[in-house]
């Protein structure tokens, strides 16, 4: 055999590798979503057929039906995403200007104190606030769960904000100040537009992990507030794997969305400065 | 120079530092600093690094809290005030230009502060930018600017509020060294057309010369001179001053004075000088500061003449920068660099001729710090 040969062998091995590889990666990737896209259009599926015995779109119709469940909760999901990502930006902007200027020792009792909740297993806690919340009258509601949310979405809000104004030069602050603008406009005009691309990140983030929230919106908002994840978990309990699938694959949309926005506008020079 | 500044003083004011103390972090930085600065002067701070020019100015502008004493502008002691209630421009080492504006914003945003109408800034900004040869550039990025560019959007920024007082600090460090020299004479320039107050922070000795009328050479957060050009390169405070400005070569000195004459002498050589330039001189050990242009080759029994030492040495080293040989030469312990038009080789034992005029002595027991 030539070397020329062995040559082409090898390099067929390694393209024959690399497809191998590349298929594998695209199974675990999308296998999952088509296996949902599959569900989501089978009318009848049963053993021992490998693909759905008639296909449709009765399922589509019934979760976009206007007084459908699933029309209500995702109105209700987007609803409490939208006030719980509010509540955490006016939280996490002051804080997280405060965290990025501050010096060191309070800086990381800061840290510290948002990070605390991640720290503990969520169920223990969820339980106590349910506790709480019920005491005070207010469990059950949307603000009990906007509540619990934003106290999730802090943990990473206030450290997204953090590195985002971190990443202002201080010079660009002080060069504002020294021609006349008192500290409110400087952050107004100078910091905060140089900061909104991190910002607008976190407040993306803080929306997704509202909206896909499933213990704490269990503990505290069941059974008056449904949000789509709740609505999921119950056709899934149910056996009704078309709808559970439908409503997977509309939480997949935004987060989807996000990637891009993060892909497209996010500076390396931010992130490169989450947690440090 | 000076005094023509000083007469057509126009929008300029003048500041008084008084026992100025800066501290961070319990650690101070300027020990009571006294400095004056006339309406449309241009000072120069320099000094090496660390040596606290960068916080006196930063202290001026109000971006370092002052621990005592007093920052007198207009009549007016500002030491408290925050940094938008004094009146001072600042131009920084890295520009800060906002990259979410355009040149026009930038330059504009002084004076939208104060609440001019969009056809003022306008107007306001085109003149600016014709003033520093940029029409046009409004809405331009600046991001997409070069160096020099971003240097005068900067200086644009700072004069569009017509400050009365522009401070500098390290302007022109990042720029390469041809624009470098353009732009020390466009801020030099236009800070005599406008009549500013201008003080400048470098470590560069040449662009402190050339764009100041006065020099201010500070040390380990202490004034260590202040004067004009000539007067701190000709005619250094300390040794200190004299090693900053250039004076590098070391030659250790003896002494001995008799009936108002003063006897020098200094590895091996020996040299007299009469009344009036012996008066000047510190008696006892003392170290003498000189250029590399000061000294020059001689044969070793060259005739000393008046107020010339000739100090044996050993040629040990030799280059050619271009023009003239430059040599290192061992002598009276130490390595004296020397200029020299001819071509000699290593080992070669020569004449040191050092003209005692030119050289800055200082007692020994002061000059330790800087030998």
């Amino acid at each position: 055999m030539t070397s020329y040969a062995m040559t082409r062998v090898a390099s067929g091995i390694r393209m024959l590798l690399a497809a191998f590889a590349l298929a594998a990666f695209a199974f675990f990737l999308i296998g999952p979503l088509l296996n949902l896209v599959l569900w989501s259009v089978a009318e009848r599926w049963y053993t021992p057929y490998k693909l759905p015995v008639t296909f449709g779109t009765r399922y589509w119709e019934q979760v976009f039906r206007p007084t459908g469940d699933a029309m209500a909760s995702l109105a209700t999901s987007v609803w409490i995403a939208v006030l719980t990502v509010i509540v955490a930006l006016a939280l996490s902007i002051p804080a997280g200007y405060a965290l990025a200027r501050l010096k060191l020792p309070v800086r990381s009792l800061f840290m510290i104190l948002f990070l605390l909740p991640q720290a503990f297993p969520s169920v223990a806690i969820y339980i106590n606030v349910a506790r709480v919340f019920y005491q005070i009258g207010i469990n059950g509601t949307v603000f009990a769960v906007v509540l619990v949310h934003a106290a999730h979405g802090l943990v990473y809000s206030v450290w997204i904000a953090a590195a985002a104004f971190a990443a202002v030069d201080k010079d660009l602050e002080l060069a504002a100040r020294n021609i006349g603008a008192s500290p409110l406009k400087t952050f107004t005009s100078v910091t905060l537009p140089l900061a909104a691309p991190g910002i607008v990140a976190s407040g993306i983030f803080v929306f997704l992990e509202s909206l896909d929230e499933f213990t704490g919106t269990f503990f505290v908002g069941v059974p008056q507030v449904t949000t789509l994840p709740l609505l999921l978990y119950n056709a899934a309990q149910g056996g009704n794997y078309q709808v559970a699938s439908i409503t997977a694959l509309i939480l997949l949309v935004p987060s989807v969305l996000f990637m891009l926005f993060i892909e497209r506008f996010l500076r390396a020079d931010v992130l490169a400065k989450v947690g440090s | 120079m000076e005094p023509e500044t000083q007469a057509r003083a126009g929008s300029g004011a003048a500041i008084s530092v008084r026992a100025l103390q800066v501290a961070y972090s319990g650690t101070r930085v300027l020990h009571g600093l006294d400095l004056d600065f006339a309406p449309g002067s241009f000072t120069a701070l320099l000094g090496s690094s660390g040596c606290g020019k960068t916080t006196l100015l930063r202290s001026l502008s109000g971006f370092v809290p002052v621990e005592s004493g007093s920052i007198v502008v207009g009549g007016k002691d500002v030491a408290g005030l925050p940094p938008e209630k004094r009146g001072m421009a600042m131009v920084f080492q890295s520009y800060a230009l906002w990259p979410h504006m355009t040149v026009l914003q930038n330059i504009g945003y002084g004076l939208k502060l104060r609440g001019k109408s969009r056809a003022e800034i306008a107007a306001k900004v085109g003149e600016m930018l014709n003033f520093l040869g940029l029409s046009g550039y409004e809405n331009r990025k600046v991001t997409a600017l070069s160096g020099g560019q971003r240097q005068r959007v900067a200086l644009g920024r700072a004069l569009a509020i017509d400050p009365g007082i522009l401070l500098l600090d390290e302007p022109l460090s990042n720029l390469d060294a041809k624009i470098r020299l353009t732009m020390r004479h466009e801020i030099r320039a236009i800070q005599q057309r406008l009549g500013l107050t201008a003080v400048h922070v470098t470590h560069d000795r040449e662009e402190a010369m050339t764009m100041a009328d006065r020099l201010v050479i500070m040390q380990a957060g202490r004034i260590a001179q202040v004067g004009t050009p000539e007067e701190v390169y000709d005619r250094p405070a300390s040794a200190f001053v004299a090693n900053f400005m250039g004076a590098e070569n070391v030659l250790p000195l003896q002494v001995e004075r008799a009936e108002g004459k003063a006897a020098v002498t200094a590895g091996g050589a020996r040299a007299t000088l009469e009344a009036e330039a012996a008066a000047a001189l510190p008696t006892g050990e003392a170290l003498a500061y000189f250029r590399d242009d000061v000294a020059s080759l001689d044969a070793l029994d060259a005739p000393a003449g008046s107020g010339d030492l000739i100090v044996p040495g050993t040629i040990a080293a030799r280059a050619y920068p271009g023009g003239i040989y430059r040599y290192k030469v061992e002598a009276a312990g130490r390595q004296i660099t020397v200029d020299d038009v001819g071509r000699h080789e290593l080992g070669t034992k020569v004449g040191l001729r050092i003209p005692l005029q030119r050289l800055h002595i200082f007692p020994a027991s002061e000059a330790g710090i800087a030998a």
